[in-house]
């Protein structure tokens, strides 16, 4: 009959373990072998210089919109290494640098952003999913490829990504509602960057954190340092551990930061101060994890430099292939093909009227 | 052979498939041990088990996201929505994402899903229970839109919406479910979508329709037969999209004469786009213009007034006439 309280022990953890200066908290550092280290600093170089490249790809007019991720490189980067590579991977569009990690062909990017359908004939294998664009409908798609893995008894592991502004979307909610009731393998990784465009994350919910949805869930939820790849990967492979093992889903909140535009198609000094901008380049994801594997005398400055030297040259060959794809795959009839598994008559109908009109434009053409 | 309901020839579809394939796994609100509002999965946990018929929080959008996501894994996700009328909260998954994986991976992934909702009006329920909104999900390139009009051809196009490799969405006239049985198989029976099928040959006029409203087609062309001595010739489409015009365009250059029927509202509706087929195909063999007997361009009223809504026998043979005396 009282009003009384109802014991829920909540608390919100946050993880931190390399801070700003690179220095790490022993205690808490992950026992992560050096090979496994030293690939997450060559993914987290090649995504930040695959970025400044694909700018100024756009900025040339050579590809069109995309979304970069510096800044982010540890948040993605941090999660997705805690997978397999037979796991699931549900992106959004901000995770450029984990899809290359996870083996998509920088190529097959580049030839996306450069408005070729064709990109996608570059990836032939692989569980990952394509790229995402409206915001968090990603999210209910980990939940059903989890739900399946659970039925079938398999042992793999679906994460799923979005941002501080998905937060806010129905799919997320329902997604992470589905997964607490059916205690399936799926872990969500919310990159909270701050900025969904030009609305802050103060303005996307009232809540102190993002990780404490978890808590209306019922499922394990945590804070981590965005920009720290220990802590996001100590938060992602305890997550996926939990998911593997049959302990259900999880949700980790990584803190970052968006350093450039939502697209390149949007002028962030409209909303945003440079001071702030300023004050999240002293917490540089990408910088910090350079001086601790200095300090752990695994890298050099001589060793990074020949490391930009070949991601450099990397970086140039996918262009360069890039774009002799993009003339190779010049033929319009390929935006006929995979609307359905079978083409209906009425398509075809519209191919063969599609092949009159170009003959038509070309006699005209020819004939001045 | 058992004489069935349409509901109980989707049971039996449904409960042949989970029998013979593993993959397939129905889910959605009420779905398992209620056995669904209107009883279509009424069994299935008690053979299956709950993992095969599979009750899930209320959330139509995650229902969709969640199908796309086991198709994905190598499933067949049969959900239901349980009234076409909350299924627009799946369009957006439908149209982002069901419809377009296949385009967007150029082949590589694709999700054979089958979204199952009752439609139509004429069950006397409460508002977004009767709508008829079908044109909604033909308008979306790779994704396969099929209502059935009886009991057998449900059965059967049911197991083929389940075996397709595209998603389908199967809208059930929910106004048929009980109305009347027929003579269903136990042995399989299937039928191939993205074909209209010939209900009754005729040579004076063509009676186009589908779903509920092929019962009062069928008996305005009785009724033109008994009054006036016309041979209607009646196609039911079956699956709204991919449209197939080949009986279409082939029976109205035989009668030169046609009236479409839905209960869907006109403007923009399914038989628009026939209407356009007929003109780009047959334009020179038509006798009259095209008529469409069909709802009124609103919201389905409430049910003292739907039967003033929805199309019937005496509408059709009204509009049959003109289109005869033209």
């Amino acid at each position: 009959m009282p009003r009384s309280k109802i014991g829920l022990p909540y608390t919100v953890e946050h993880l931190s373990i390399l801070n700003e200066r690179g220095e790490v908290d022993k205690s808490l550092e992950p026992d992560i072998s050096e090979d496994l280290l030293l690939n997450l600093h060559r993914a987290m170089l090649l995504g930040r210089r695959f970025d400044e490249r694909l700018l100024s790809l756009q900025r040339q007019g050579r590809i069109g919109t995309f979304a970069p991720i510096t800044g982010q490189e540890a948040s993605q980067l941090g999660g997705v290494a805690a997978l397999l590579p037979s796991d699931y991977f549900a992106p959004s569009f901000r995770e450029t640098a984990a899809q290359i990690y996870r083996g998509a062909p920088m190529e097959a990017i580049i030839l996306s952003f450069g408005g070729y359908n064709e990109g996608a004939f570059l990836v032939k294998e692989g569980n990952d999913l394509p790229v995402a664009v409206p915001v968090s409908s990603q999210v209910p798609h980990a939940v059903g490829i989890a739900w399946a893995i659970k039925y079938r008894g398999k042992k793999d592991v679906a994460m799923t990504f979005f941002g501080d502004g998905g937060t806010s979307q129905g799919d997320f909610h329902e997604g992470m509602n589905f997964a607490g009731v059916y205690q399936i393998p799926v872990v969500f990784v919310c990159q909270n960057n701050h900025w969904a465009i030009s609305v802050p994350r103060s303005r996307q919910t009232h809540s102190k954190t993002i990780a404490q949805k978890a808590i209306a869930y019922d499922i394990p939820g945590i804070q981590v340092d965005g920009n720290d790849i220990l802590a996001v990967y100590s938060a992602a492979k305890e997550a996926v551990d939990r998911a593997r093992s049959g302990g259900g889903p999880s949700m980790i909140e990584c803190v970052t930061y968006r350093m450039m535009m939502h697209t390149t198609a949007d002028d962030p000094k409209r909303y945003r101060k440079n001071e702030e901008v300023e004050d999240w380049k002293k917490r540089d994801p990408l910088d910090r994890f350079q001086k601790y594997l200095k300090d752990k005398k695994l890298l050099s400055d001589q060793k990074i430099e020949e490391l930009e030297k070949e991601i450099k040259d990397e970086i140039q060959k996918a262009v360069e292939h890039a774009e002799e794809l993009m003339k190779k795959y010049s033929d319009p009839l390929q935006m006929f093909e995979h609307v359905y598994a079978e083409m209906p008559p009425y398509l075809k109908e519209q191919r063969e009227e599609f092949k009159k009109e170009q003959s038509e434009t070309g006699k005209e053409a020819s004939h001045g | 052979m058992a004489k069935l309901t349409m509901v109980q020839a989707l049971n039996l579809a449904l409960r042949q498939e989970m029998e013979k394939d593993d993959r397939v796994i129905v889910l959605g609100e009420d779905v398992g041990r209620d056995g669904g509002v209107f009883r279509v999965t009424d069994g299935l946990i008690d053979l299956f088990g709950e993992n095969r018929s599979v009750d899930t929080p209320l959330a139509e959008s995650c229902i969709a996201g969640m199908s796309i996501g086991m198709a994905l894994y190598g499933l067949r996700p049969v959900c239901e929505i349980q009234f076409s009328g909350f299924s627009y909260f799946c369009l957006h998954q439908i149209e982002s994402h069901a419809s377009r994986i296949r385009w967007r991976t150029q082949g590589r992934l694709s999700v054979p899903m089958v979204l199952r909702a009752p439609y139509g009006g004429g069950v006397r329920a409460l508002e977004h229970h009767s709508e008829s909104r079908e044109a909604f999900w033909a308008h979306i390139p790779g994704l396969k839109m099929v209502i059935p009009s009886g009991p057998r051809n449900a059965r059967a196009l049911m197991i083929s919406a389940i075996r397709d490799p595209d998603p389908v969405i199967f809208y059930e006239p929910k106004a048929v479910y009980r109305a009347f049985r027929e003579e269903v198989p136990e042995e399989e029976e299937t039928m191939p979508l993205g074909k209209a099928h010939f209900v009754q040959e005729g040579k004076d006029i063509t009676l186009i329709s589908y779903g509920a409203m092929m019962r009062p087609t069928l008996e305005a062309g009785a009724e033109l037969k008994k009054k006036d001595g016309v041979e209607a010739e009646v196609i039911d489409l079956l699956t709204i999209s991919p449209l197939d015009d080949v009986p279409i365009v082939e029976s109205v250059k035989k009668t030169g004469r046609a009236v479409i029927i839905h209960e869907a509202p006109r403007s923009f509706g399914p038989g628009a786009e026939i209407i356009s087929r007929l003109m780009e195909k047959a334009f020179y063999y038509l006798e009259a213009p095209i008529a469409r007997v069909t709802g009124y361009d609103m919201v389905i009223p409430l049910f003292s007034k739907e039967t003033f809504y929805l199309p019937n026998a005496q509408r059709i043979v009204r509009a049959a006439r003109e289109v005869l005396g033209a």
